[in-house]
């Protein structure tokens, strides 16, 4: 193709990110391009995000994300008519032992801090709350009603109809293969089809962030650790809030599980040590480890059906919070990457905050935001709770 | 409530089984110790299981195999596949109304590590091909685990009721599958090598080279194979028509598995859609359960399957419209009557050829799809993998037979063992019982009258050779190097005895006997039988049949008689005038009046051709999105849940793919859903290392 298209910007990536930003970038009245390797939307990790979406995190960034994000999912039918199974089931982190309930007490004081609801509750009052949970050695646990869940899916592919319509032009089978780079401003991206060109050009490519920025010369620190998950037949509903059990055991650090507004329960273990890599193929080990822990939590779990199990990326970044600012090398390079298996429930709010940094109309917290999310930042430190 | 059992089979035992109690919604019923839940349902003459959580519309039988989820009920508190799981004493079986509520368990159970097993081979499923791989194998001393999800080895075989065809050397031709299938069983069982796991379901092949399988249907167990085989058979095609989920839509392999394996009646007046082996046999075998069957549409201008097969139906007196497809399935909880019409030579139905039919159930008998998922994911991650029957290539269970008989060397041989290469003429054999059926001749009926003459109305190129090794004195004669060849009679009129070991051992029926010995004008003519005894009497009236289904009039019958040897098929003998007596082939046992169409066609207006059974997702809703452009299966499952049900796009991934190609878009650029574990839905407990076994001690 010798014709080199022009657009005020160019999205590399269709997915958690890539397709809310479109819609967003679009709506705003800009033109907006978004190349896709694979041949629809939300394919990569999106659709293998368990649907978990919580604005009970630790640091300011997040949690005002999150809290925009609730606001946008919570209210999506409404604003835009689609359904995308939006339940306000909260979260629960449970406590059996004394690490726990010390590590969540901490953290609630740091989240009321920053006004989220989020409580703490003593045994007899989390069983309330969560009445199938094993009674024996717990100590209580935190609800926090704000929190939801909802289809990845569904919420995705909802976002990529309504950029369509606000004009927004995907492209897909279309991996970017060549950038070039004159006078640290990208001049032009290529892929198997073509080469177009753009003021803005965006990585919101998930895993493979980094290989985006080394075509722009751009060293973007993220790299992908995989994470199994599962869902069961639906059943009618039984679980409350989505239930996270921060206790380690071998082979995991963490594991959680909810029921989702269609009835299945939807589950995920965090490795220990990570899988580092890009390899999505399904393990023997993943369901005996996350079912025993599961069954040791909640007994009545054992005679729900597993359906389907899958693993997903997380694309992380050295210190666990995901990069969303100008890159310092390339003038005209945004990065929005690095979402750290968050990308689902932090998408919509960094869409419109994607698209407030390009069009330069920040509001007054997103230099505090932006401060937090940095690609300039040290990346020292870590996530308190993941 | 009425029984719906058979009592009597032409050929299947009907053993005594002890009678135990359970109860549906409530009320007692009587139920047969070892049969499914399914059976016992379908015995009492429940067909109605449950009802969608989306649409309300009602839930049956559908595959009978465990593959299609529709069958669900609620059995003492748990949701699971009627078909699969056996009745028990005192069980409380409940419909699946909507989302089950899962049952309240007081404490954590006692959970053991997954045990871990190495094995020099494991084979996927004891059909044909694995069960003739075992022994193969076992033969040779190899370690083998061979596991299989039913209740007893063989596959399909134990739902075959009439001989098989192939090579009486090679395969056991001439012997029916039921009785192959004991024969194999029999035969791995004595080998110490051979470790057998039925009520063994294979959940997937993992990256990491383990095999997963719930052991009797309870325990979870990993399996590493040196060496996998892939017998996994294959599965049947589904097709588009409206009220397709109607309870009393069966596929073939569910119908024949009610009929001949659990011995119930699941419908009194039958209509097939399909005329390949499959539909033509199951129409057979319905015939002989005492079901009608009111008609066989076939889309193309021909029926697919073995010419006899075809033969044997039409002279029973089933019609079969080629050139016809489904309409639709009406009824309200059930099938009531089913509307056909006519094709054009794009398949398209032609206006005003409509016609319905009275029935209560539709047998769809459109193909099979081999189940290649395990051999494909293990070919992705590394592990030794082999292919055998089926799963490898769809074909009759002959080839299957010699299928896994090859694999089972080529293992030996993979393994390192020293054994001789397989020889290159089985390969040749293997091809040769694979083949499809071949050029059809005109029938050449002798035009010698006295004496005695077998006449072989067999005159299609299909791989068979039985008849060769019947006739005591080597009068048949089937090409020894290639057994697709039509046999021929190479005696003249005063060589046969007279013996009728052909008429009654051909397996498609297709031999008769000409004796004018008594009386040249008066011949009497011998004819194969395999339907139940009672039905005919001596001197009875008897309409007789060409190869065709032609009606040649009426003749008397003069006898009935079973021989030693002969394996239920009776032979009848009548008297027919001279003019007619080479051309009879078979005796009519339907009456007319059951095929006959109903005054008016029955149009069905609901749009509810369902194409995904387990979400309930129509046609209608796919091509939609197909018309914007969509190309991606995965992106069809994001917005409709087609493909994302209990079954795993089992039955609906190839309906998806069959609209992109009525809508046009070739095939290349269809992008597959992508496939994932695990095979059949499995409790969360199981994967814990809890076992219902542990909870009895």
């Amino acid at each position: 193709m010798s014709v080199q298209k022009n657009y005020d910007i160019l999205l590399i990536g269709a997915g958690s990110l890539g397709t809310p930003a479109a819609y967003y970038l679009a709506k705003s009245g800009l033109k907006v391009l978004v190349l896709e390797s694979v041949p629809s939307v939300g394919q990569g990790s999106n659709k293998r995000a368990i649907g978990g979406i919580r604005a009970t995190h630790s640091d300011p960034a997040k949690i005002r994300l999150c809290l925009r994000s609730i606001e946008i999912f919570s209210t999506f039918k409404k604003t835009f008519g689609d359904e995308i199974e939006w339940d306000q089931c909260g979260y629960t982190f449970v406590a059996y032992t004394s690490r726990e309930e010390k590590i969540l007490k901490d953290l609630l004081a740091v989240q009321k801090s920053y006004g989220l609801v989020n409580d703490w509750y003593d045994r007899d009052d989390l069983l309330k709350i969560v009445p199938d949970l094993t009674p024996e050695g717990l100590i209580g646990g935190t609800f926090s009603p704000g929190d939801g869940s909802a289809s990845p899916l569904l919420s995705n592919h909802a976002y990529y109809t309504h950029a369509l319509k606000a004009g927004a032009e995907f492209r897909f089978n279309e991996p970017v293969t060549a950038m070039t780079i004159k006078n640290g401003h990208i001049e032009s991206v290529e892929t198997c089809c073509g080469t177009y060109s753009a003021g803005v050009v965006v990585n919101t490519a998930g895993a493979n962030a980094a290989e985006i920025g080394r075509m722009a010369g751009v060293h973007v620190p993220v790299k992908p650790d995989s994470h199994e998950a599962a869902i069961t037949e639906p059943v009618a509903r039984f679980l409350g809030p989505m239930i996270v059990d921060i206790r380690p055991a071998v082979g995991s650090s963490n594991y959680y599980f909810y029921q989702h507004l269609t009835g299945q329960i939807i589950f995920c273990i965090t490795p220990n040590p990570n899988i580092w890599g890009t390899d999505v193929n399904e393990t023997s080990s993943f369901l005996p480890m996350v079912a025993k822990r599961m069954i040791e939590i909640m007994p009545r779990l054992k005679n729900i059906r597993v359906r389907r199990t899958w693993r997903g990326l997380y694309p992380m970044t050295p210190d666990g919070f995901p990069i969303l600012g100008w890159s310092p090398q390339v003038s005209n390079m945004l990065l929005g990457v690095g979402l750290c298996g968050q990308g689902f429930m932090l998408g919509p709010a960094m869409g419109e905050l994607l698209t407030r940094l390009v069009n330069q109309d920040l509001l007054p917290d997103d230099a505090e935001t932006l401060q937090f999310l940095s690609p300039e930042r040290k990346f020292e430190g870590q996530e308190l709770l993941k | 409530m009425t029984d719906h059992r058979i009592k009597k089979h032409p050929i299947l035992p009907v053993p005594e089984r002890e009678e135990i109690e359970f109860y549906w919604q409530g009320q007692p019923l009587k139920a047969l110790k070892g049969e499914t839940i399914a059976a016992a349902l379908f015995a009492n003459g429940i067909q109605v299981f449950g009802h969608h959580q989306k649409d309300g519309s009602p839930l049956g039988i559908f595959c009978a195999n465990g593959q299609c989820s529709q069958c669900m009920v609620i059995a003492d508190g748990r949701p699971l596949k009627s078909c699969m799981e056996l009745v028990t004493e005192k069980m409380q079986v409940e419909p699946n109304d909507g989302n089950p509520v899962l049952p309240e368990v007081k404490s954590a159970p006692k959970l053991r590590p997954i045990p871990e097993i190495a094995i020099p081979v494991l084979i996927i499923g004891g059909g044909p091909a694995g069960l003739s791989a075992a022994i193969e194998l076992g033969k040779l001393g190899v370690e083998v685990i061979l596991v299989d999800d039913k209740h007893r080895l063989g596959g399909k075989l134990v739902l075959q009721t009439h001989r098989f065809f192939g090579s009486a050397e090679a395969v056991y031709a001439g012997t029916r599958g039921i009785d192959i299938a004991t024969r194999l069983e029999t035969e791995v069982k004595k080998l110490p090598s051979v470790q057998i796991w039925t009520q063994t379901t294979c959940l997937a092949v993992y990256s990491d080279k383990k095999v997963g399988v719930l052991l009797n249907g309870k325990k979870y167990v990993l399996v590493t194979p040196q060496v996998l085989l892939v017998a996994t058979g294959a599965r049947e095609k589904f097709l588009a028509f409206k009220g397709n989920t109607l309870p009393g839509v069966y596929g073939a392999g569910a119908f024949q598995t009610l009929v001949n394996r659990d011995l119930v009646r699941p419908a009194e007046k039958l209509f097939i859609i399909g005329g390949g082996n499959v539909g033509l046999i199951a129409g057979y075998h319905a015939l002989q359960a005492g079901i009608g069957v009111v008609g066989l549409v076939e889309a193309l201008p021909q029926c697919g399957g073995y010419k006899v097969h075809k033969d044997k139906l039409v002279r029973m007196g089933v019609p079969i419209y080629t050139s016809h497809t489904i309409l639709s399935a009406n009824g309200e909880e059930k099938v009531e009557s089913v509307t056909i019409a006519q094709v054009d030579e794009r398949f398209r139905p032609i206006p005003g050829t409509e016609q319905s039919f009275a029935c209560d159930a539709v047998l769809v008998a459109v193909g099979l799809d081999p189940v290649n998922e395990f051999y494909q994911k293990a070919l992705e991650f590394g592990v030794t993998a082999f292919v055998a029957g089926d799963a490898e290539e769809i074909a009759e269970a002959s080839a299957a037979i010699f299928s896994g008989k090859i694999k089972g060397l080529e293992i030996a041989l993979a393994l390192g063992l020293p054994v001789a290469e397989v020889p290159a003429e089985w390969y040749q054999t293997g091809e040769i019982l694979k083949s499809k059926p071949g050029n059809i001749f005109e029938e050449d009926l002798p035009d010698v009258e006295s004496g005695v003459i077998p006449i072989l109305h067999c005159n299609q190129e299909i791989p068979c050779n039985p008849c060769s090794a019947l006739c005591p004195q080597g009068l048949i004669v089937v090409d020894k190097q290639d057994i697709r060849s039509i046999p021929r009679f190479v005696g003249n009129n005063y060589c046969c005895k007279a013996c009728e070991k052909c008429v009654a051992g051909c397996p498609g029926l297709a031999i008769t006997l000409v004796d004018y010995r008594t009386n040249p004008d008066k011949p009497i003519v011998s004819i194969p039988y395999e339907f139940s005894r009672e039905m005919l009497n001596l001197s009875d009236r008897v309409t007789i049949l060409d190869t065709e289904g032609t009606e040649l009039g009426e003749a008397e019958v003069l006898n009935i008689h079973a021989f030693k040897g002969n394996d239920r098929t009776l032979v009848v003998q009548v008297e027919a005038s001279r003019e007619i007596a080479s051309r009879i082939a078979g005796i009519k046992i339907q009456p007319v009046s059951i095929t006959q169409p109903m005054r008016q066609y029955v149009d069905h207006v609901a749009d509810d051709t369902i194409i995904c059974r387990c979400e309930h997702v129509t046609a209608g809703e796919i091509r939609a999105l197909i018309r914007q452009g969509y190309h991606d299966i995965n992106e069809i499952k994001t917005v409709t849940r087609a493909a994302m049900g209990a079954c795993g796009a089992k039955t609906c991934a190839s309906l998806i793919r069959r609209l992109f190609a009525e809508e046009g878009v070739p095939a290349n650029q269809v992008i597959d859903p992508y496939k994932r574990p695990i095979f059949i839905e499995v409790p969360l407990g199981v994967f814990a290392g809890e076992s219902g076994e542990e909870e009895a001690e």
